[in-house]
Protein backbone atom coordinates (compact mmCIF):
# COMPACT_ATOMS: atom_id res chain seq x y z
CA UNK A 1 0.00 0.00 0.00
CA UNK A 2 1.16 3.51 -0.86
CA UNK A 3 0.52 4.91 2.65
CA UNK A 4 2.56 2.16 4.28
CA UNK A 5 5.38 2.62 1.78
CA UNK A 6 5.53 6.36 2.51
CA UNK A 7 5.47 5.70 6.24
CA UNK A 8 8.35 3.24 5.85
CA UNK A 9 10.43 5.69 3.82
CA UNK A 10 9.89 8.35 6.48
CA UNK A 11 10.91 5.89 9.17
CA UNK A 12 14.18 5.10 7.43
CA UNK A 13 14.98 8.76 6.75
CA UNK A 14 14.20 9.46 10.39
CA UNK A 15 16.83 7.11 11.80
CA UNK A 16 19.84 9.44 11.45
CA UNK A 17 17.68 12.25 12.82
CA UNK A 18 16.80 10.12 15.84
CA UNK A 19 20.49 9.51 16.59
CA UNK A 20 21.24 13.24 16.46
CA UNK A 21 18.22 13.97 18.63
CA UNK A 22 19.34 11.44 21.20
CA UNK A 23 22.66 13.24 21.66
CA UNK A 24 21.17 16.73 21.88
CA UNK A 25 18.29 15.77 24.15
CA UNK A 26 20.65 13.88 26.46
CA UNK A 27 22.26 17.25 27.27
CA UNK A 28 18.82 18.77 27.83
CA UNK A 29 18.12 15.98 30.34
CA UNK A 30 21.34 16.83 32.18
CA UNK A 31 20.44 20.52 32.16
CA UNK A 32 16.95 19.71 33.42
CA UNK A 33 18.50 17.91 36.37
CA UNK A 34 20.72 20.95 37.14
CA UNK A 35 17.65 23.16 37.17
CA UNK A 36 15.84 20.82 39.57
CA UNK A 37 13.59 18.75 37.35
CA UNK A 38 13.18 15.01 37.86
CA UNK A 39 14.20 12.91 34.84
CA UNK A 40 10.57 12.14 34.00
CA UNK A 41 9.66 15.83 34.11
CA UNK A 42 12.42 16.66 31.63
CA UNK A 43 11.28 13.73 29.49
CA UNK A 44 7.68 14.99 29.60
CA UNK A 45 8.83 18.43 28.46
CA UNK A 46 10.62 16.77 25.55
CA UNK A 47 7.65 14.55 24.69
CA UNK A 48 5.39 17.59 24.42
CA UNK A 49 7.74 20.03 22.70
CA UNK A 50 10.58 18.91 20.38
CA UNK A 51 12.47 22.22 20.37
CA UNK A 52 16.00 22.42 21.77
CA UNK A 53 16.34 26.21 21.99
CA UNK A 54 12.78 26.56 23.29
CA UNK A 55 13.29 23.93 25.97
CA UNK A 56 16.69 25.32 26.98
CA UNK A 57 15.16 28.78 27.43
CA UNK A 58 12.23 27.30 29.33
CA UNK A 59 14.60 25.53 31.72
CA UNK A 60 16.46 28.80 32.38
CA UNK A 61 13.15 30.51 33.14
CA UNK A 62 12.15 27.67 35.50
CA UNK A 63 15.55 27.94 37.21
CA UNK A 64 14.89 31.60 38.03
CA UNK A 65 11.26 31.00 38.97
CA UNK A 66 10.05 33.14 36.08
CA UNK A 67 6.39 33.80 35.33
CA UNK A 68 4.06 31.83 33.08
CA UNK A 69 3.72 34.89 30.83
CA UNK A 70 7.48 34.88 30.37
CA UNK A 71 7.36 31.18 29.45
CA UNK A 72 4.64 31.82 26.88
CA UNK A 73 6.28 34.83 25.20
CA UNK A 74 9.72 33.24 25.16
CA UNK A 75 8.33 30.04 23.62
CA UNK A 76 6.41 32.06 21.06
CA UNK A 77 9.41 34.13 19.98
CA UNK A 78 11.89 31.26 19.89
CA UNK A 79 9.58 28.83 18.07
CA UNK A 80 8.02 31.28 15.65
CA UNK A 81 10.12 29.90 12.82
CA UNK A 82 8.04 26.72 12.87
CA UNK A 83 5.18 28.87 11.61
CA UNK A 84 7.17 29.45 8.45
CA UNK A 85 7.98 25.76 8.09
CA UNK A 86 4.39 24.64 8.55
CA UNK A 87 3.29 27.29 6.06
CA UNK A 88 5.77 25.88 3.55
CA UNK A 89 4.65 22.30 4.24
CA UNK A 90 0.93 23.01 3.95
CA UNK A 91 1.23 24.01 0.30
CA UNK A 92 2.93 20.70 -0.42
CA UNK A 93 -0.07 18.77 0.91
CA UNK A 94 -3.05 17.76 -1.15
CA UNK A 95 -5.86 20.28 -0.43
CA UNK A 96 -8.05 17.28 0.35
CA UNK A 97 -5.74 16.04 3.12
CA UNK A 98 -7.72 15.27 6.28
CA UNK A 99 -7.60 17.48 9.39
CA UNK A 100 -6.57 14.55 11.58
CA UNK A 101 -3.41 13.86 9.62
CA UNK A 102 -2.56 17.56 9.46
CA UNK A 103 -2.86 17.74 13.24
CA UNK A 104 -0.73 14.63 13.67
CA UNK A 105 2.11 15.82 11.45
CA UNK A 106 1.98 19.22 13.17
CA UNK A 107 3.41 17.67 16.34
CA UNK A 108 6.71 16.98 14.60
CA UNK A 109 7.48 20.06 12.53
CA UNK A 110 11.12 20.38 13.61
CA UNK A 111 14.03 21.81 11.64
CA UNK A 112 15.24 18.34 10.66
CA UNK A 113 11.92 16.73 9.81
CA UNK A 114 10.94 19.84 7.88
CA UNK A 115 14.23 19.50 6.02
CA UNK A 116 13.56 15.96 4.79
CA UNK A 117 9.84 16.53 4.16
CA UNK A 118 10.31 19.64 2.04
CA UNK A 119 12.61 17.61 -0.23
CA UNK A 120 9.79 15.13 -1.02
CA UNK A 121 7.65 15.25 -4.14
CA UNK A 122 4.38 17.18 -4.11
CA UNK A 123 1.81 16.20 -2.95
CA UNK A 124 3.51 15.25 0.29
CA UNK A 125 1.95 12.33 2.13
CA UNK A 126 1.71 13.21 5.87
CA UNK A 127 2.46 9.54 6.55
CA UNK A 128 6.04 10.24 5.46
CA UNK A 129 6.35 12.81 8.27
CA UNK A 130 4.62 10.47 10.69
CA UNK A 131 7.12 7.75 9.77
CA UNK A 132 10.07 10.04 10.51
CA UNK A 133 8.42 11.22 13.72
CA UNK A 134 7.81 7.67 14.93
CA UNK A 135 11.56 7.13 15.25
CA UNK A 136 12.87 10.69 15.77
CA UNK A 137 10.44 11.63 18.56
CA UNK A 138 11.19 8.57 20.74
CA UNK A 139 14.89 9.35 20.23
CA UNK A 140 14.32 12.86 21.57
CA UNK A 141 12.35 11.67 24.61
CA UNK A 142 14.63 8.71 25.46
CA UNK A 143 17.73 10.90 25.19
CA UNK A 144 16.23 13.40 27.63
CA UNK A 145 15.16 10.67 30.06
CA UNK A 146 18.58 9.03 29.98
CA UNK A 147 20.35 12.40 30.43
CA UNK A 148 18.14 13.11 33.42
CA UNK A 149 18.73 9.68 34.96
CA UNK A 150 22.51 9.92 34.43
CA UNK A 151 22.46 13.33 36.10
CA UNK A 152 20.78 11.77 39.13
CA UNK A 153 23.09 8.77 39.55
CA UNK A 154 26.57 9.90 38.39
CA UNK A 155 29.01 11.56 40.84
CA UNK A 156 28.73 15.35 40.94
CA UNK A 157 32.16 15.98 39.41
CA UNK A 158 30.98 14.12 36.30
CA UNK A 159 27.53 15.73 36.07
CA UNK A 160 28.96 19.21 36.57
CA UNK A 161 31.31 18.50 33.64
CA UNK A 162 28.41 17.20 31.52
CA UNK A 163 26.55 20.44 32.18
CA UNK A 164 28.69 22.24 29.62
CA UNK A 165 27.49 19.86 26.88
CA UNK A 166 24.30 21.75 26.00
CA UNK A 167 26.19 25.00 25.45
CA UNK A 168 28.91 23.21 23.49
CA UNK A 169 26.15 21.82 21.23
CA UNK A 170 24.80 25.32 20.72
CA UNK A 171 28.28 26.50 19.70
CA UNK A 172 28.45 23.61 17.22
CA UNK A 173 25.15 24.83 15.75
CA UNK A 174 25.91 28.56 15.47
CA UNK A 175 29.64 28.74 14.73
CA UNK A 176 29.86 26.85 11.38
CA UNK A 177 27.19 29.05 9.68
CA UNK A 178 28.92 32.09 11.19
CA UNK A 179 32.04 31.13 9.24
CA UNK A 180 30.07 31.28 6.00
CA UNK A 181 27.94 34.35 6.63
CA UNK A 182 29.34 37.63 7.97
CA UNK A 183 25.94 38.87 9.11
CA UNK A 184 25.40 35.72 11.18
CA UNK A 185 28.95 36.03 12.56
CA UNK A 186 28.36 39.63 13.61
CA UNK A 187 24.99 38.71 15.07
CA UNK A 188 26.51 35.92 17.18
CA UNK A 189 29.24 38.19 18.57
CA UNK A 190 26.90 41.13 19.25
CA UNK A 191 24.33 38.81 20.88
CA UNK A 192 26.93 37.34 23.22
CA UNK A 193 28.40 40.73 24.14
CA UNK A 194 24.97 42.21 24.88
CA UNK A 195 23.93 39.09 26.77
CA UNK A 196 27.03 39.49 28.92
CA UNK A 197 26.40 43.21 29.46
CA UNK A 198 22.83 42.44 30.55
CA UNK A 199 24.30 40.49 33.47
CA UNK A 200 26.79 43.22 34.38
CA UNK A 201 25.09 46.60 33.97
CA UNK A 202 23.27 47.40 37.24
CA UNK A 203 20.09 48.68 35.59
CA UNK A 204 19.82 45.63 33.30
CA UNK A 205 21.07 42.89 35.58
CA UNK A 206 17.67 42.60 37.26
CA UNK A 207 16.16 41.41 33.98
CA UNK A 208 15.50 37.67 33.91
CA UNK A 209 17.06 35.32 31.38
CA UNK A 210 13.70 34.77 29.69
CA UNK A 211 13.12 38.50 29.17
CA UNK A 212 16.72 38.94 28.01
CA UNK A 213 16.24 36.24 25.38
CA UNK A 214 12.96 37.79 24.24
CA UNK A 215 14.25 41.39 24.05
CA UNK A 216 17.52 40.56 22.32
CA UNK A 217 16.04 38.03 19.89
CA UNK A 218 13.29 40.40 18.73
CA UNK A 219 15.48 43.52 18.58
CA UNK A 220 18.61 42.07 16.97
CA UNK A 221 16.81 39.77 14.50
CA UNK A 222 14.58 42.65 13.40
CA UNK A 223 17.59 44.93 12.86
CA UNK A 224 19.45 42.24 10.93
CA UNK A 225 16.35 41.46 8.85
CA UNK A 226 15.83 45.14 8.07
CA UNK A 227 19.40 45.95 7.07
CA UNK A 228 20.43 42.55 5.67
CA UNK A 229 17.34 40.79 4.27
CA UNK A 230 18.11 37.24 3.13
CA UNK A 231 17.99 36.18 -0.50
CA UNK A 232 14.67 34.73 -1.62
CA UNK A 233 16.10 31.26 -2.19
CA UNK A 234 17.87 31.07 1.15
CA UNK A 235 16.02 28.37 3.00
CA UNK A 236 15.27 28.12 6.69
CA UNK A 237 18.21 26.77 8.53
CA UNK A 238 18.00 23.09 9.23
CA UNK A 239 20.75 22.63 11.74
CA UNK A 240 18.86 22.34 14.98
CA UNK A 241 15.72 21.01 16.54
CA UNK B 1 10.61 24.15 42.91
CA UNK B 2 7.06 22.88 43.25
CA UNK B 3 5.65 20.33 40.85
CA UNK B 4 2.57 22.25 39.74
CA UNK B 5 4.78 25.18 38.66
CA UNK B 6 6.86 22.79 36.55
CA UNK B 7 3.89 20.97 35.00
CA UNK B 8 1.91 24.13 34.24
CA UNK B 9 4.99 25.66 32.58
CA UNK B 10 5.52 22.54 30.47
CA UNK B 11 1.89 22.46 29.37
CA UNK B 12 1.74 26.18 28.51
CA UNK B 13 4.90 25.80 26.49
CA UNK B 14 3.58 22.72 24.72
CA UNK B 15 0.32 24.46 23.77
CA UNK B 16 2.12 27.51 22.34
CA UNK B 17 4.61 25.37 20.41
CA UNK B 18 1.90 23.10 19.00
CA UNK B 19 -0.32 26.00 17.93
CA UNK B 20 2.59 27.61 16.07
CA UNK B 21 3.15 24.35 14.22
CA UNK B 22 -0.40 23.26 13.54
CA UNK B 23 -2.32 26.45 12.74
CA UNK B 24 -0.60 27.06 9.38
CA UNK B 25 -1.21 23.40 8.44
CA UNK B 26 -4.92 23.84 9.13
CA UNK B 27 -5.66 27.33 7.83
CA UNK B 28 -2.97 28.54 5.43
CA UNK B 29 -3.28 27.82 1.74
CA UNK B 30 -0.32 29.86 0.49
CA UNK B 31 3.30 30.42 1.58
CA UNK B 32 4.45 33.33 3.75
CA UNK B 33 6.06 35.78 1.33
CA UNK B 34 7.21 38.70 3.49
CA UNK B 35 10.94 39.02 3.00
CA UNK B 36 11.35 40.87 6.29
CA UNK B 37 9.49 38.17 8.23
CA UNK B 38 11.44 35.38 6.53
CA UNK B 39 14.73 37.16 7.26
CA UNK B 40 13.69 37.78 10.87
CA UNK B 41 12.97 34.08 11.36
CA UNK B 42 16.21 33.13 9.65
CA UNK B 43 18.31 35.22 12.05
CA UNK B 44 16.34 34.66 15.27
CA UNK B 45 17.73 31.22 16.25
CA UNK B 46 21.31 32.50 16.08
CA UNK B 47 20.51 35.33 18.48
CA UNK B 48 18.57 33.08 20.87
CA UNK B 49 21.25 30.39 21.01
CA UNK B 50 24.05 32.97 21.40
CA UNK B 51 22.24 34.69 24.27
CA UNK B 52 21.51 31.38 25.98
CA UNK B 53 25.10 30.18 25.57
CA UNK B 54 27.05 33.20 26.72
CA UNK B 55 27.90 33.96 29.48
CA UNK B 56 26.01 30.93 30.91
CA UNK B 57 28.62 28.51 29.53
CA UNK B 58 31.24 30.08 31.82
CA UNK B 59 29.24 29.12 34.92
CA UNK B 60 28.02 25.74 33.66
CA UNK B 61 30.51 23.48 35.43
CA UNK B 62 31.79 23.21 38.98
CA UNK B 63 34.51 25.83 38.55
CA UNK B 64 35.16 28.87 36.37
CA UNK B 65 38.55 27.58 35.15
CA UNK B 66 37.17 24.20 34.00
CA UNK B 67 34.23 25.92 32.30
CA UNK B 68 36.51 28.39 30.54
CA UNK B 69 38.78 25.60 29.29
CA UNK B 70 35.80 23.52 28.16
CA UNK B 71 34.36 26.57 26.38
CA UNK B 72 37.57 27.26 24.49
CA UNK B 73 37.91 23.62 23.40
CA UNK B 74 34.23 23.49 22.33
CA UNK B 75 34.63 26.75 20.42
CA UNK B 76 37.63 25.41 18.52
CA UNK B 77 35.82 22.13 17.79
CA UNK B 78 32.76 24.02 16.54
CA UNK B 79 34.94 26.26 14.39
CA UNK B 80 36.58 23.18 12.85
CA UNK B 81 33.09 21.82 12.09
CA UNK B 82 33.67 18.62 14.06
CA UNK B 83 29.95 18.21 14.62
CA UNK B 84 27.60 18.29 17.60
CA UNK B 85 28.47 15.06 19.45
CA UNK B 86 32.24 15.52 19.22
CA UNK B 87 32.05 19.19 20.22
CA UNK B 88 29.89 18.36 23.23
CA UNK B 89 32.13 15.47 24.28
CA UNK B 90 35.31 17.53 23.88
CA UNK B 91 33.91 20.29 26.08
CA UNK B 92 32.81 17.81 28.77
CA UNK B 93 36.06 15.84 28.85
CA UNK B 94 38.13 19.02 29.08
CA UNK B 95 36.01 20.32 31.95
CA UNK B 96 36.15 16.95 33.71
CA UNK B 97 39.93 16.65 33.46
CA UNK B 98 40.44 20.15 34.84
CA UNK B 99 38.03 19.53 37.70
CA UNK B 100 39.85 16.32 38.60
CA UNK B 101 43.33 17.88 38.33
CA UNK B 102 42.73 21.19 40.07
Amino acid sequence: MKKLENYRRGLIDGIPIALGYFAVSFTLGIRGGDVGLKWYQSALMSALNYTSAGQAASLSILEEGGSYVEQIISTLVINLRYLLMSAALTIKLSPKEKTGKRMLMGIGVTDEIFGIAIAQNTPLDPMYNVGAMSVACPGWVLGTALGGIMGEILPSVVTSSLSIALYAMFLAIIIPPARENMVVAALVVISMVLSFLFTRIPFLSGISTGMKVIILTVALSALAAYFFPIEEDESIKEAEA
Amino acid sequence: MNDSYIYISIILMAVVTYLIRVVPLLVLRKPIKSRFFRSFLYYAPYVTLSVLTFPAILYSTGSFVSALAGSVVALVSAFLRLGLPITAAAGCVTALILQLVL
